[in-house]
């Protein structure tokens, strides 16, 4: 049993967190998933141990609680080979606009708590020489959009953040992998007017997070099709984006 | 609101649809609005699946509870589907018991229609691997149903189409499998009554079904394809094949409707000969098959509804008692021959007796036909049902979107037993979807 890895996922309750424990799990993995509130992740860790056979634990962690984060990481009793970042927070763009308080959640749910976290880890899995460390960001940090910058810049700020620590950590047998799923069909997105062939099920992108650890990938976009999209948009000139209402 | 049909594509209605994300906002939902119903994966071919005014969608329930490896029994939210039971228990050596002739049916659906697979000859339907179900009701409370407990709940929910509550968990049990494959067996057979002979020659078999040409007319009136089949051991695979194979998501799928004339006498003509041929051909010897292809032949092609095109289509799926059936088919079968512009896929098979109150499956014979929606066949498909009635058969609830009143009630004598149930579980009526309003609810004041 010494020899089976560990996963920890941290935003334990979102839709594509369950469909990354479930890729996990069925490729071998134990699971530790972590959530605000880790009462609502025992039916998903009973879930993964009735599939899988695997083990399945739950653990308290909030992404604002920044003060926590040295004890949540100390308290693991194995260190995870695998570390997964899917918290994150859409927020509405109107409200943060003039609200702080809201602009300012949103900003530390993207961007800061997810951050500090993956950077504890990286000190850790640098200390051991090995050790993933995955990052959910999101098309929208490629670049800012009247509607959703608030959201989207902290996304930027954390794919930044994640594309130096590839840097410095790949020379210490550590990997970063930034995922950038685009539209999902989860909890998160549900009534939104999603564009269709570029829309996939929380199941694809933890298919695609576990072939991007394996793969060693750096960067992910879930569905190609959002390379070549990005591609063209961060591409156009900001007199063009301007006029855009996109 | 939205618009909401099942797989048949008619009839499309008004709904509100909700998708809770607790067990609690079930009871919320349901105690909110008097005619709602519980809705799987949308499987359902007509108006089983769509609450009188508002639908809980029900598929991201999909958590296992826990599995036991020794006995195969299993507890599971109502949402998760077959196809994911098999891609995730198979290669553990476990299958579900019964499966319908498409994979991406949900548990609670399952046991809602008690489906029958191509075993219900011998091994019965989906209900009857159901050891215990959890229940929302319409009264509010959460009951555990079982054979012991509660047991009229738990045979009025069983082949309930939905209608005694919300299915929230079940237990099941799962058959234990050396391996992913099926050895078939293909028997051709020239008309009907050697088609009949060869699916009561066929009772032994752990699964079989005919596919019926229902073009073929005059002496070759019902010329079939019988498939039987048996799971194969490990022995039996040729070497370096996997014991369990995978089951490919629907590669080819049908990207838009198709216009209405594709389907027509002539290329449902050609399909046929095709198709008959091609199996004929395979007749004789027994040979392995995946389980996806035998069990699911038309979950490869994603999307077949669309076939039909934008008015959808009908499914009529009878069962005749085994007594005079003989008569009965051969009289449907001439006349959809006759007809012309029916069913690329009509299937025969034999039933055994059903286990929940409501169950479709009676012993005798199932046909199954499919009619795109168009021109005068409603008033056909009546025709072909006073030919069920007159025979002491009945339709099948997850496939009906059009039969009458009559023709329901003639067809299932225990509905009263069951109104009486639904009544002590629903007082006030809050459990109605649109099949029940248009088959067996009071009307409402």
């Amino acid at each position: 049993m010494t020899s089976r890895k560990t996963v920890l996922v941290l935003g334990g309750s979102s839709d594509i967190a369950r469909a990354t424990a479930r890729a996990f799990a069925k490729a071998g993995y134990d699971v530790q998933l972590a959530g605000r509130d880790a009462a609502v992740l025992e039916p998903d860790a009973a879930d993964l141990r009735a599939r899988y056979n695997v083990e399945a634990s739950v653990w308290t962690f909030d992404v604002l609680d920044t003060v926590s984060f040295q004890d949540f990481v100390s308290g693991l009793p194995v260190l995870p080979d695998v570390v997964i970042s899917i918290v994150g927070l859409l927020g509405l763009q109107e409200s943060a606009q003039s609200d702080l308080d809201h602009a300012t959640t949103v900003m530390r749910s993207n961007y800061e708590g997810p951050a500090l976290i993956l950077g504890l880890f990286a000190e850790r899995f640098l200390a051991r020489g090995t050790g993933s460390i995955v990052g959910v960001s999101s098309v929208a940090g490629d670049r800012g959009r009247a509607s959703n910058y608030v959201y989207g810049s902290a996304k930027a700020g954390f794919s930044a953040f994640l594309s130096g620590l590839r840097a410095r950590a790949s020379r210490g047998g550590v990997h970063v992998v930034t995922v950038k799923p685009g539209f999902v069909r989860t909890r998160m997105t549900e009534g939104m007017k999603l564009i269709g062939p570029l829309t996939v099920e929380a199941a694809v992108v933890g298919e695609a997070i576990l072939n991007a650890v394996q793969r060693q990938t750096d960067v992910v976009y879930v569905s190609n099709k959002w390379r070549l999209v990005m591609l063209i948009i961060k591409a156009l000139p900001e007199a063009i984006f301007k006029k855009l209402k996109f | 609101m939205t618009l909401v049909s099942g797989w048949g594509r008619f009839p499309v209605v008004d709904t509100d649809v909700l998708r809770p994300r607790s067990f609690a906002a079930i009871g919320d939902a349901v105690a909110g609005a008097s005619g709602t119903v519980a809705r799987g994966n949308g499987r359902a071919y007509g108006d089983a699946g769509i609450g009188a005014i508002r639908t809980v969608a029900m598929t991201g329930f999909d958590r296992a509870r826990w599995f036991d490896p020794v006995t195969g029994r299993i507890r599971l939210e109502a949402g998760v589907l077959l196809s994911d039971l098999i891609d995730t228990f198979g290669p553990r050596g476990f299958l579900p018991f019964v499966v319908p002739g498409t994979r991406f049916v949900s548990v609670g659906g399952a046991i809602a229609a008690d489906v029958h697979g191509k075993n219900h000859h011998c091994e019965g339907g989906f209900g009857r691997y159901v050891d215990s179900l959890l229940l929302r009701t319409g009264q509010g409370e959460t009951i555990e149903a079982s054979r012991e407990q509660n047991s009229d709940a738990f045979f009025a929910t069983v082949g309930g189409m939905g209608l005694t509550g919300v299915i929230l968990e079940a237990t099941i049990r799962l058959r234990p499998v050396a391996t992913g494959w099926i050895r078939e067996r293909v028997v051709s057979t020239s008309d009907l009554d050697a088609a009949m002979r060869a699916l009561d020659a066929g009772d032994s078999a752990t699964y079989s079904v005919a596919w019926i040409d229902c073009v073929a007319r005059g002496s070759e009136l019902g010329r079939s394809l019988i498939y039987l089949g048996e799971h194969a051991g490990t022995g039996e695979l040729p070497h370096g094949a996997d014991a369990f194979p995978v089951g490919n998501d629907p590669g080819l799928a049908v990207p838009v409707d198709l216009p209405s004339i594709t389907l027509n006498r002539y290329s449902i003509r050609a399909f046929n000969e095709l198709y008959y041929r091609m199996g004929a051909r395979r007749a004789g010897e027994s040979h392995l098959v995946s389980l996806f292809p035998y069990f699911f032949p038309l979950d490869s092609v994603g999307g077949w509804n669309r076939i039909y095109g934008r008015r959808g289509f009908l499914q009529h799926q009878c069962v005749i008692p085994e007594h005079g059936a003989r008569d009965v088919l051969g009289d449907i079968l001439e006349r959809v021959t006759k007809r012309g512009d029916a069913s690329f896929l009509a299937v025969l098979k034999k039933l055994g007796q059903g286990d929940g109150i409501l169950s479709f499956p009676m012993p005798g014979y199932t046909l199954a036909l499919d009619f795109p929606m168009r021109g005068d066949v409603l008033k056909f498909l009546d025709e072909i049902d006073r030919l069920v009635v007159a025979a002491g058969g009945r339709l099948y609830l997850a496939k009906d979107a059009r039969q009458s009143r009559a023709t329901f009630e003639a067809g299932y004598p225990a509905l009263q037993r069951f109104k009486a149930i639904r009544k002590s579980l629903d007082p006030a009526g809050k459990i109605r979807s649109k099949l029940s309003q248009r088959l067996f609810d009071e009307v409402q004041p």
